[in-house]
């Protein structure tokens, strides 16, 4: 990936009151690649997407998209520069179909104003097929009789109709058992295969080295190492998480002992 | 779930853009019609299995229950309560409350009047005063929810109080105003649609809930997307004419029983507050069904927090939904004083917010939120005034109001409880 990541931080800040939560974080997710956001709780991470998500807004630091430099200060700024986030809890209505949470807040109209159902529909339909979504049986079925896999699935699938350029996914497989796991990483894989940055955030470490491209590991705040997938081991992943070092890779001895709490 | 009922799922699978059609379009039809009674969504099944099997009882218990003089009594008592539960719609819809919603309605009705008969104002200026009061109302209290914060039963509570006061007030001493004879507000309720465009009414609503029926499936086709089959369109339509044709003929019958040579005038035909509700409910339900307002109603009643995060505007809707309610309750309580001829000072106070509430839950609407048609007040509204008038014939006696508000009382309770259960089965699936 020599070309410019589609997003890029860079010496992020952030600090709640006295509480450094982020300290001078450099990160990038390049187009059609899965960076995996991994650390111990507390280490940032959440912190950090909703940076990136016009959520909270940073203290210092600067946001380029496909290398110029943006602004976010709220969650339509984001979504206007087509970053999307999956929260963990999905955020569906339960009480409305597949094809109306999709377009939820964005409903397409006819000309006389009223809800174009059939072209929502057609789209819905055309979204789930490009991901080679099967295991929904219709568009035009409740969420509410949806399994976790599938929610995952319809929340991914609503930010490839967005046509978003980032996609960032907070603990995607948290609540699933191993089937619907494969399923929800498999998307994962196809939807970065469609040219979307995708970010990763996840705890669980099989997943992060079975689909990530590149594995970004916050440590207290601080980013220890940015990572290619195939240049690291498990092991350097789990050190990188814990100490926030490993061999070569990481943090100076000082940064990462002088942080610890 | 499991991942194994995924698997099952996908082997049924009907490839949705294959051209299904004749038998197996229906059999796929009627199979996501059953699949969707089976996971709780009982649409308006059990309130039209209430109103046949009550009206049933009442009919074996009482012969004169189902002669065109009662089915008369049944509508203009059922109009008040079906507009205010149509407005009650759109607060639960939010798994909000109006408590006020009887009490606005009677302020609304005492406001008129009193513009009326103390003003000398047209009918039509006290009607539009007695609209905009209502919705003034609603818009408060719609504030006082979505700003400040108070939940809405305290704040409807607070104002169901204060408003029979106000009336109280407004109406003064005397206990009651009565509208001015012959005005077209008495009318409502009390005058009838001539036959022949009582017929002609009910040919507009066939054909053009056909119309709208076919034109969606004739865009479904041309989308690329499986059609509602035409048998099931023509089931419903035909149904709907039948119902309508059967409501427009017993209403047709002269119920004057005492016409003579020197006393002729005939009582026949729908009252005109019969094409008061066909309007209220095509507008309300297209709004709710057609437009992305309506979508939102529904988002922000499932799930709030998913609402905001797509752009919905929570607080905006949230007192919307007052202000309709509001505004509905004072057509409601126009109705009641037309059925009435008068404003009493105690007007929509009592059980009249209960016998709505009470519609629209029986009707199917939830009162957690989410869930909600307009058809529900609509048969909401038919089960209570059955209920209600089954009861005062067959209850006589010194205690006959006490075990009237009794039973209404335990209908409600039971429609309510059949919703919580409802509302478990669905988020256990």
């Amino acid at each position: 990936m020599s070309d410019i990541p589609t997003l890029r931080l860079r010496g992020v800040d952030k600090s709640f009151g006295a509480v450094h939560v982020l300290s001078a974080v450099d990160f990038s997710a390049a187009a059609g690649a899965v960076t995996a956001l991994v650390g111990d709780n507390g280490a940032g991470k959440t912190t950090l997407i909703k940076c990136v998500g016009g959520i909270y807004q940073v203290d210092a630091g600067e946001f380029l998209v496909d290398g110029k430099p943006v602004t976010v200060h709220d969650p339509r700024d984001a979504a206007a520069l087509g970053i999307e986030i999956v929260y963990q809890d999905l955020a569906l209505c339960e009480n409305l179909d597949i094809v109306q949470n999709m377009f939820l807040g964005r409903e397409r109209r006819t000309r006389l104003g009223t809800l174009d159902e059939n072209t929502m529909e057609k789209l819905a339909r055309q979204t789930l097929a490009s991901l080679s979504v099967r295991t929904v049986r219709s568009v035009r079925q409740g969420v509410a009789s949806l399994s976790g896999g599938q929610r995952q699935t319809v929340a991914i699938a609503k930010s490839v109709l967005w046509q978003s350029k980032v996609v960032i996914l907070d603990e995607p497989t948290a609540a699933l058992g191993v089937a619907q796991t494969a399923q929800v990483l498999a998307l994962v894989r196809r939807l970065a295969e469609q040219g979307v940055a995708v970010i990763l955030v996840s705890h669980n470490m099989n997943d992060v080295l079975e689909v990530a491209d590149s594995i970004a590991v916050l440590y207290l705040g601080r980013l220890a190492a940015q990572v290619r997938r195939s240049d690291v081991t498990q092991t350097q992943v789990v050190e990188l998480i814990t100490a926030g070092r490993s061999g070569d890779l990481g943090l100076s001895p000082a940064e990462s002992s002088g942080a610890t709490v | 779930m499991s991942a194994q009922a995924d698997e099952i799922v996908e082997q049924n699978e009907p490839d949705p853009l294959s051209e299904v059609e004749g038998l197996a379009a229906l059999a796929v039809y009627t199979r996501a019609y059953l699949g969707r009674i089976k996971g709780g969504q009982l649409g308006s099944i059990p309130a039209m299995a209430g109103l046949i099997v009550i009206s049933a009882v009442f009919a074996v218990v009482h012969p004169g229950f189902l002669s065109a003089y009662n089915i008369e009594a049944l509508v203009i008592q059922a109009a008040p309560i079906i507009i205010m539960a149509m407005g009650l719609i759109f607060v639960l819809l939010l798994g909000e409350i109006d408590l006020s919603a009887g009490t606005t309605g009677g302020l609304c009705a005492a406001i008129m009047a009193v513009l009326l008969l103390r003003h000398g104002a047209p009918w039509w200026l006290g009607a539009i005063a007695a609209l905009v009061a209502g919705v003034a109302i609603g818009l408060g209290m719609g504030w006082l929810r979505a700003r400040i914060g108070i939940p809405s039963f305290v704040i409807t509570l607070a104002t169901f109080l204060a408003f029979q006061g106000v009336t109280l007030i407004l109406i003064g001493g005397q206990g009651s105003v009565i509208l001015p004879g012959g005005s077209p507000l008495i009318g409502l309720e009390n005058s009838f649609i001539p036959l022949w465009a009582g017929w002609v009414l009910l040919a507009v609503v066939v054909a053009g809930y056909a119309a709208v029926k076919i034109n969606d499936a004739a865009g479904r086709r041309r989308a690329g997307l499986p059609p509602t089959p035409m048998a099931v369109i023509a089931v419903k339509v035909a149904t709907l004419a039948v119902l309508g044709a059967l409501f427009t003929y017993v209403l047709g019958i002269n119920r004057n029983l005492t016409s003579n040579a020197f006393f002729s005038s005939k009582a026949q035909g729908m009252p005109w507050v019969v094409l008061l509700l066909v309007l209220l409910f095509a507008a309300w339900h297209f709004v709710l069904s057609r437009t992305a307002y309506g979508r939102h109603l529904y988002a922000v009643g499932g799930n709030e927090e998913a609402s905001r995060r797509a752009g919905i505007v929570v607080s905006r809707v949230r007192i919307s939904v007052f202000a309709i309610c509001s505004g509905m309750a004072a057509v409601s309580g126009i109705a009641a004083a037309s059925l009435l001829q008068s404003v009493q000072s105690n007007a929509g106070a009592g059980n009249t917010l209960l016998l709505a509430v009470g519609a629209a839950v029986i009707g199917g609407t939830s009162l957690f939120g989410g869930r909600g048609h307009m058809i529900d007040a609509v048969l909401g509204g038919l089960v209570v005034a059955v209920i209600i008038n089954g009861m005062s014939d067959l209850i006589q006696g010194a205690n006959s109001a006490g075990f009237e508000y009794v039973v209404t009382g335990a209908v409600l309770l039971l429609a309510a409880g059949f919703d919580a259960v409802v509302r478990r089965r669905g988020r256990t699936t």
